[in-house]
């Protein structure tokens, strides 16, 4: 029945907290931890959470009887408490497909990270998690060539991949950086990467770093008969920038390119993943400024939101953090959301920090990439938290080395394979981590001397934003 | 002692990817890889190339991929028969996983001359 024009202000939860509704496939569901201001209730706070998200504003206007409300408002269907804070609560709340662009990441984040994080009545707020549903995600492209098709062209197969950044991340001329990046490849790494401080700046245009990186991947892959790669960070300042930083990485034959996904924005990382898809390119994801957003535990974006959405916008490999090195993270949760970049079907599991089913269907999946004060000593754990379809990468754990870059490649190499190879002979690798490495480090010297040299670095810090759990 | 002596020189070597940075595996060893593709419920396959070809995609299979088998002795047997009949070929196995439509894992168990 057609209603009437009643003009005033009404409250949120009269329209958007419904407690009955039971969400629909398509719906786009999320899940918030409210932190209110005093006195306002729970409902209430959930339901402007609700509104401010997509249909709402504070006053009824007129123009809304011009549309069925009904069929395009978010509702708030659930509200939870947060184990172990008194202060806050979850709100689940559920939206119609039909508010976001298809295959717009950013558009949803627009509408559920917008203006409602500004909302006076709420102290504090975190988007936790996000229920994509398989109609929205079949309209996203996703990785570019995912970790099927990326193992088939860079030929690696039952490890992990084998990475490290260039040091020291600024100022080299790019004839010494593609030096260090030839000492490492050649020395055993698969891959090497730009620090992503790296774009073009005036001690070294972007031109001249991939000119020099070509020469050491072909020099490298040539004498060791290897496949090699370096990733080619294109972030730019104009989206026309970094397609022309594209097109010469293919020009010069490179099997992949680098975007920082955040700092870039969502439109920019989509389109370059786009151009990646086309063009038979692998696309390496950085994540700076992620930490702003998702390490405060009440306000802000979790990480696995944030890992959901590259996955949709499009990339090979994330960076996921490590657990175990010198970057926040805690193994539980990390494990939640790699799950969520490679899996086919990931289901809720509270104690991964997973608040929903989540269906990829035939989405390609994407590496973990675990990188930031790791070495030699932390391989078997690595390998154990992440299992093969990552990529390890040792900055310093590689440079730092004694004899050089080569060495210190070659000792990760080594330490890798000789852990894959004691998993698969059935040992347990993080109980008998030390006997794995010593034994492999009598055929190499570059590991017993890096085993030498790293022995007493640790990162025993606890985590900041742990799961809420009693 | 000047910094020069404690420094060693790292030389390049050509290796065959996974398992190219360990000392040859000994038959026990092999044995155990090989249980492990059985164990993933991964197809093993033989595949053999002369050594100037080792970077190409594909190398020659060693009659079928061994769909389905779970017998340990006969996939070793296999592998013996694929190195007698080419000695001077790289010899690799793979566990197939038709699931992912990938390689589980590959290892080169033969270096030809």
């Amino acid at each position: 029945m057609a209603k009437k024009y009643d003009a005033g202000v009404k409250e949120y939860r009269d329209t958007y907290f419904t407690p009955d509704y039971v969400p629909l496939d398509t719906d786009l569901l999320a899940c918030f931890k409210c932190t209110g201001q005093e006195g306002v209730p729970k409902e209430e706070v959930a339901a402007a959470v609700a509104a401010e998200s997509s249909t709402g504003t504070w006053s009824t206007v007129w123009s809304e009887l011009l549309v069925d409300l009904e069929f395009y408002k978010g509702r708030c269907y659930r509200i939870e408490d947060v184990p172990g804070d008194k202060d806050a609560f979850y709100a689940f709340i559920a939206y119609p497909l039909d508010l976001f662009e298809e295959g717009s990441i950013t558009n949803v984040l627009t509408s559920l990270v917008g203006n409602v994080f500004g909302f006076k009545a709420l102290r504090h707020l975190r988007l936790e998690d996000i229920r994509f549903p398989m109609a929205f995600i079949k309209t996203c492209g996703g990785p570019p060539s995912g970790i099927v098709v990326e193992r088939d062209r860079l030929n690696k197969y039952g490890r992990p991949l084998l990475g490290c950044t260039i040091k020291p991340k600024l100022g080299l001329s790019g004839k010494n950086y593609g030096r260090v990046v030839y000492e490492c490849l050649r020395g055993g790494l698969d891959l090497t990467k730009d620090d992503e401080n790296i774009n073009s700046q005036p001690f070294q245009r972007w031109r001249e770093r991939f000119e020099f990186v070509a020469e050491a991947v072909k020099l490298a892959q040539q004498e060791t008969g290897e496949v090699k790669g370096h990733y080619l960070n294109c972030t730019a300042t104009t989206p026309e920038e970094m397609y022309k930083r594209a097109e010469f990485a293919k020009e010069l034959d490179m099997p992949i390119i680098m975007h920082d996904y955040i700092t870039g924005g969502f439109t920019a990382n989509t389109g370059l993943a786009n151009w990646c898809r086309e063009n038979g390119m692998l696309l390496h994801i950085h994540r700076a400024m992620h930490a702003v957003i998702d390490r405060h535990p009440q306000h802000g974006i979790h990480f696995r939101v944030l890992a959901k959405c590259l996955r949709l916008s499009g990339g090979d490999q994330l960076h996921t953090g490590t657990v175990v090195g010198k970057l926040e993270g805690d193994r539980q949760t990390t494990l939640g959301y790699i799950d969520n970049l490679r899996e086919s079907f990931v289901p809720e599991d509270r104690t991964r920090g997973n608040f929903f089913d989540q269906d990829w269907g035939s989405m390609p999946g994407v590496f973990a990439v675990a990188s930031g004060g790791i070495h030699v000593w932390h391989m078997p754990a690595l390998l154990a938290i992440f299992g093969d379809d990552s990529c390890l990468q040792f900055g310093g754990g590689t440079h730092g080395h004694p004899w050089g870059s080569a060495a210190g490649a070659a000792a990760n190499r080594v330490a890798l394979e000789a852990c894959v190879k004691a998993r698969n002979a059935g040992r347990e690798i993080e109980k008998e981590s030390r006997d794995i490495l010593l034994e492999a480090a009598k055929h190499s010297p570059e590991l017993a001397i890096a085993l030498e040299t790293w022995k007493e670095i640790k990162f025993e810090f606890d985590t900041v934003d742990k799961l809420d759990v009693q | 002692m000047p910094f020069q002596s404690t420094v060693g020189d790292y030389q390049t070597v050509a290796t065959l990817e996974t398992f190219g940075f360990l000392p040859p595996m000994t038959q026990d060893e092999i044995y155990d890889q090989i249980a492990y593709i059985i164990a993933q419920g991964w197809s093993p396959v033989i595949e053999h190339v002369q050594p100037s070809g080792s970077m190409q995609t594909y190398w020659s299979y060693w009659k079928l991929p061994f769909f389905g088998e779970k017998d340990l002795n006969l996939v070793v047997s296999e592998l013996e028969a694929c190195h007698r009949a080419y000695p001077d070929h790289h010899v690799r196995i793979v566990g197939y996983d038709a699931y992912t439509q990938s390689q589980g894992t590959c290892f080169v168990v033969f270096q030809g001359r």
